[in-house]
């Protein structure tokens, strides 16, 4: 016997393979499963459980000044939609959200396109947010009112603050994780400067931007209530804020729900809307996030 | 755009010829397309400058598929970046077409190494279609036609509106090389095109630049650390020595096919390559 052990050699074969027939290669996923995976089931179930607690919790508690129940609060908030006064609320706080969140973008925008472009422009950038994102955007409406008067230029000024400067920062962490091969590929075309940032970068970039534009938006409501909570009507007309303000004046508790309960619809809204539909048709698709 | 070419030599002429025969050679030949003219290129660390490539020279004619060799640190890919453009010289001079190369450009489109060269958020079909436009070479509807014929070159056309990240690595390389063939650039520059891809796939996809070659007749500047690669895609091969790059041999290679794999000629000329790259050091430095 070898003291090597070696392995025994076997014959070849080849075999003829028929068309695969015996099960089924692609199947369907049972119906519940199906249903559950769509998002808003999960997330409407979701609702639901929490609109269920809060009315079993107010039952429990039996104090309408201090919390009103689901029920109340839902039938005070169909009221004030069916008289339209919380539409026309709800319409004048939007459209100065609107103007500060979009200038804000604009200039985070400019920024950190400098920023990209130039040492000037990113020791700008470094030293200008380090400086002011800390800065509640609250704490500088006194000093907006002084400048632009009780209305809406203040109220906008405070908005661009608290959008600018996230913003800028998510950008800016967005365009640098960009990876070298894809902006080389971009400088092989000839393409340069606004060009390309706009056909490179920002694509490049969308997942940490649309995170920016999130959490800015976030910060914008928040401001922008917190606000009109705070120094009331501007200009003669109050918004959603002051609406919230002036009901708990009058001990209308649960129109101080209602006007909470709608900061929420459209935040949820906005989310579920505009943001994941943004995300579905870019960065999802663009496998650039799962 | 097919040259007859005057290839010098046979498989196994002397490595580098004396300079002063080189210049007769040179001027037999004509002008050439890509001139590399005595460059130096250095790149920065932290804390000191390192010279990658030390005055290296070659010539490439019209149509020639030339390959840059060497082990890692000979600064190949370096010199490939510098023809592109994105790196300037220390000293010496690239010129193309007799112009000064300074900075990058779409008469010189690159083929990269990594996967994510392809912009995720564009199909293959815009992908193709994008250094068109954006160096406004053509018009959009042009632009989509021509793109469409280079996809369906390398086999692609049934996958134009699909996304890179729904692609092979294969697939993405075989975008890469369409997008760039669209393009018609004077010099077609290759940095380890293949070296992510698994031996198989690796293997017909240089069956396949070889054929589409054999079509169109592109120039080639082919960079690569695998020496069979070499012989079997390149007609002529700069050798490169390593720390820092230096001209170490020019050595042709038109004989050698796909077919010549394994062929007792074919190991005698890997075997010849292996000793002078990685004789260097009983030589001494």
């Amino acid at each position: 016997m070898s003291a090597l052990l070696n392995p025994p050699v076997r014959a070849e074969y080849e075999r003829k393979l028929e068309p695969f027939t015996e099960v089924a290669v692609e199947r369907e996923l049972p119906l519940a499963t199906r249903i559950w995976a769509q998002g808003a089931v999960r997330k409407g179930l979701i609702l639901a459980v929490l609109a269920l607690l809060w009315e079993l919790l107010a039952r429990w508690q039996d104090n309408d000044l201090l919390l009103p129940t689901f029920i109340a609060t839902a039938r005070a908030l169909v009221d004030g939609l069916a008289t339209g006064e919380l539409i026309d609320k709800v319409r004048i706080s939007f459209a100065v959200l609107l103007q500060g969140y979009l200038a804000g973008v604009l200039l985070a925008f400019v920024l950190t396109t400098l920023a990209v472009s130039t040492q000037f422009g990113r020791d700008l950038l470094d030293t200008l947010t380090s400086m002011f994102n800390p800065l509640p955007a609250i704490a500088l409406l006194p000093l907006a009112l002084l400048w632009f008067g009780l209305g809406r230029g203040s109220l906008v000024f405070v908005l661009i603050h608290s959008v600018l400067w996230p913003l800028a920062l998510n950008t800016y962490a967005g365009f640098q994780g960009v990876p070298e091969t894809l902006r080389m590929a971009g400088r092989n075309y000839g393409l340069r400067g606004l060009r390309y940032v706009l056909q490179i970068l920002v694509p490049a970039a969308l997942p940490a931007i649309l995170s920016g534009l999130k959490i800015g938006w976030a910060f914008a409501w928040r401001t922008l209530i917190a606000a009109e909570l705070v120094f009331g009507a501007s200009s003669g007309k109050g918004g959603l804020g002051w609406y919230i303000f002036q009901n708990r004046n009058e001990l209308y508790t649960d129109r101080v729900f209602a006007g909470l309960a709608m900061v929420v619809l459209i935040g949820l809204l906005v989310e579920s809307l505009g943001f994941a539909t943004l995300e579905r048709l870019t960065v999802r698709r663009w496998g650039q996030q799962r | 755009m097919a040259t007859t070419m005057l290839r010098a030599g046979p498989a196994f002429a002397p490595p580098v010829p004396a300079a002063p025969q080189r210049a007769a050679a040179a001027a037999a030949l004509g002008t050439p397309l890509l001139q590399v003219d005595g460059v130096s290129l250095e790149y920065r660390t932290r804390e000191r400058v390192v010279r990658a490539t030390h005055r290296v020279s070659f010539d490439m004619h019209e149509a020639d598929r030339f390959v840059l060799l060497g082990p890692s640190g000979c600064g190949k890919s370096t010199l490939l970046k510098a023809i592109g453009g994105f790196i300037r010289p220390v000293e010496g001079e690239i010129r193309l077409d007799a112009r000064t190369v300074s900075a990058p450009g779409p008469d010189r489109i690159v083929v990269f190494q990594e996967f994510d060269q392809l912009p995720p958020w564009k199909t293959v079909h815009q992908n193709v279609m994008f250094p068109l436009l954006a160096s406004r070479t053509l018009g959009r509807k042009e632009a989509a036609e021509r793109a469409l014929h280079c996809l369906d070159k390398v086999g692609l056309a049934r996958f134009a509106d699909a996304h890179p990240h729904q692609l092979s690595g294969g697939m993405k390389q075989r975008v890469a090389i369409a997008r760039a063939l669209a393009m018609q650039p004077r010099v077609l520059l290759m940095d380890e095109p293949f070296a992510a891809l698994d031996a198989l796939t690796r293997r017909k996809m240089q069956e396949e630049l070889l054929a589409l070659w054999d079509e169109v007749r592109f120039t080639l500047l082919f960079v690569t650390h695998s020496i069979e690669e070499a012989l079997v895609v390149g007609n002529r091969i700069a050798l490169l020595s390593p720390h820092p790059g230096r001209m170490r041999a020019e050595i042709n290679s038109h004989g050698f096919t796909l077919d010549s794999l394994g062929g007792s000629a074919f190991q005698a000329a890997v075997q010849r390559i292996h000793r002078m790259l990685f004789e260097e050091e009983g030589v001494g430095a």
